[in-house]
């Protein structure tokens, strides 16, 4: 038996049954059937293993997996949410690079070992972030070409 | 011997250019801890856009090999395996390095799995043309019970829960119907306009792999991990040359072991690796001495994981089936030029096929000599903070897979499968099965349609998909697989977990 709390399990586990069942609900009920054949076979078959899974975490056999704890969530929801943003929002409101740049040295000030009341520490913080946009833009932009989403700075 | 034919090829300067960069940065990610190989040659498809298809195979081809070579630098200067397939090489290796035997172990490792590499490719010159000539007489009964059996092998043997190995198959089947249904038209699973085009194979490769080891890299907070480089001491190579053949013992059953595992769809690297370090173990009069520093265990270790790298590739250009996570990176590469693996590529494509696989050969040479001049640059990378690891593999994700169609929905689909894998990882279930499914389901859809299609102007759709020597033989390897596992499962024998691979 695991040591991860069983609630953890059973979230986890509920989620996946709930999109087993939900795709198992759109599979027998759109139109055209022909186009859903596959699908109903999958899922079909999707909807009985989530279950099964989620059966076994509400009995508490689940053993399998490291779950989630307190401190590791601490450490990634600064630099999860900081990524998300960039992803979803900042790279098409500020465009490519400029985005880019500024999650990275937030990425790197968030999780470097470095003091923070250093100025050393800043400068190559600084140092590491101009020389990664120099490789990006290098990369992408003169080698490969790739016309990135520029919006209100380059 | 058709494949001597198109060995120039891989000399001409862009060709052997792109061998080499492949090569040497394959060895300096591999040699960084938390880079897998297929997280690494994922991040390299989108360089490959402006390639030529020959040209793209060899850098990713290069790179697979030698991230799985440049490992064993971690493994034994830092005892933190670069990629799962290193786990047996810290046994031994690390413990070398300890008694200032840290060169030594290097080069009986570069030396060992430029040996088992050499043997595994010709095993893939030799195997990979019959059976593709074989993979002809398959129909869509058969094409479609290979892609099962590709999602169930993997899901099973790969995983450490079956239903769990198996579900996340399944999870992957499913987002290759998202999209438009080719024959009928239909939208299908459409919640949002970014996955209107259905899911880009590469930004999702990119995501699952690459994102849960960011993720995984902020799991650690500001801690600085500390990881103490063992500085080296100078080795004669031609003393390490001897030793490698003198340990013939261990450099056999490595070489053999990881050839015949790597020719098994879903069995990767660190199975062949602790495998062949416990046969050397069981086999070797001086038994008692592996575990604390003994040149058969890195040899027997080294000469496995790379052993199987080659065979690791026949199922994909043979039966259109990759066997491992890396190969379904690599079909992607094949995929982007619109070349098909299997009999097609050989018959069309002669050029790339043999290129490639020749490539293969030079490339375990190069990384052989390159290996033991860079091991030292690889260590210290593998000393680069994490924060900014985290960093670059995260702005690589997000360039890499905007560039593969200019398009922000496959960044929205490429951090949305890469997060929620992440979690998903935490409970239990597996990328590797989920990008097969991902990668087979259009392959098992199609095949099943067209399946059902002759099966309803003909026997009807039971006597075609479940009657006939090969469809009976694929449902018992994909009923076996399924049993087996089960039954190592509540054995509770699994070797080992991914997760101690990469701590």
């Amino acid at each position: 038996m695991s040591d991860l709390p069983r609630t953890q399990h059973i979230i986890a586990s509920g989620l996946v049954a709930i999109v087993g069942i939900w795709i198992t609900y759109v599979s027998y009920t759109q139109e055209p059937a022909a186009a859903f054949l596959f699908p109903r076979m999958i899922s079909s078959v999707f909807v009985v293993l989530a279950l099964w899974t989620f059966g076994k975490a509400v009995l508490g056999r689940t053993n399998v997996g490291e779950g989630l704890d307190a401190a590791a969530m601490k450490n990634i929801a600064p630099g999860l949410i900081v990524a998300l943003i960039s992803v979803y929002w900042a790279a098409q409101t500020f465009g490519f690079y400029t985005a880019s740049t500024i999650v990275f040295f937030s990425l790197i000030s968030l999780y470097d070992s470095g003091p923070h009341a250093e100025l050393k520490s800043w400068m190559r913080r600084l140092i590491i972030t101009a020389g990664f946009l120099a490789v990006m833009y290098g990369l992408f932009a003169m080698v490969l070409n790739v016309f990135t989403p520029r919006e209100i700075f380059f | 011997m058709e494949f001597l034919l198109y060995m120039g090829d891989v000399f001409t300067p862009v060709n052997f250019g792109l061998l080499l960069i492949g090569t040497i940065g394959g060895l300096i990610l591999g040699a960084t801890p938390g880079l897998s190989p297929t997280m690494a040659v994922a991040l390299l498809i989108p360089f490959t856009f402006k390639l030529e298809a020959t040209q793209g195979l060899i850098l990713l081809g290069a790179a697979y090999t030698s991230t799985v070579a440049g490992g064993a630098v971690s493994a034994i200067l830092l005892k933190i395996p670069g990629a799962p397939a290193n786990i047996a090489t810290t046994l031994d290796g690390h413990a070398m390095a300890q008694k200032g035997e840290g060169a030594k172990a290097l080069q009986l490792s570069f030396l060992s799995s430029a040996v088992g590499g050499i043997f595994g490719v010709l095993l893939l010159i030799f195997l990979t043309p019959v059976l593709a000539q074989w993979a002809l007489a398959f129909g869509p009964s058969h094409l479609f019970w290979l892609a099962i059996l590709g999602v169930t092998v993997i899901g099973t043997l790969d995983s450490s829960s079956v239903v769990k190995g198996l579900l996340s198959g399944c999870i992957g089947l499913w987002l290759a119907t998202i999209g438009f249904d080719d024959i009928m038209g239909a939208q299908r699973f459409i919640f949002h306009p970014a996955v209107s085009g259905g899911i880009n194979v590469i930004p999702a490769l990119i995501g699952l792999f690459a994102l849960p080891q960011v993720i995984t890299m902020f799991a650690k907070g500001r801690l600085d991990a500390g990881a103490e480089v063992i500085v080296v001491q100078k080795h004669p190579i031609g003393a390490a040359f001897r030793e490698v053949f003198a340990r013939w013992r261990a450099l056999s059953i490595g070489t053999i072991v990881g050839s015949i595992i790597g020719l098994i769809p879903g069995v990767g690297g660190q199975i062949a690796g602790l495998v062949a370090y416990d046969q050397s173990k069981k086999f070797s009069p001086e038994r008692d001495k592996f575990g604390t520093g003994h040149s058969e265990g890195v040899i027997a270790g080294e000469s496995a994981n790379n052993a199987m790298v080659g065979p690791s590739l026949v199922p994909l250009l043979t039966l259109s089936i990759p066997g491992s996570p890396t190969a379904a990176v690599l079909l992607g590469g094949l995929l982007i030029h619109g070349i098909f693996p299997g009999s097609d590529l050989f018959d069309n494509y002669p050029d790339v096929a043999w290129t490639f696989i020749n490539s293969m050969l030079v490339g375990q040479v190069l990384m052989c000599i390159f290996g033991l001049y860079v091991a030292g640059l690889a260590a210290n990378v593998a000393r680069v903070p994490h924060s900014v690891m985290a960093a670059v593999v995260l702005g690589l994700a997000v360039f890499g897979s905007y560039s593969v169609q200019n398009s922000m929905g496959d960044v929205y689909v490429m951090a949305a499968l890469g997060t929620g894998m992440y979690f998903l990882e935490r409970f239990g279930f597996s990328a590797a099965p989920l990008v097969l499914g991902l990668i087979l389901g259009p392959i098992a859809e199609g095949n099943f349609i067209q399946g059902s299609m002759i099966a309803n102007a003909t026997s009807g759709l039971g006597p075609y998909f479940f009657t006939g020597t090969l469809n009976l033989f694929l449902i018992a390897i994909v009923v076996s697989s399924i049993l087996y596992s089960v039954w190592m499962e509540l054995r509770n024998r699994r070797y080992t977990t991914k997760e101690d691979a990469m701590v």
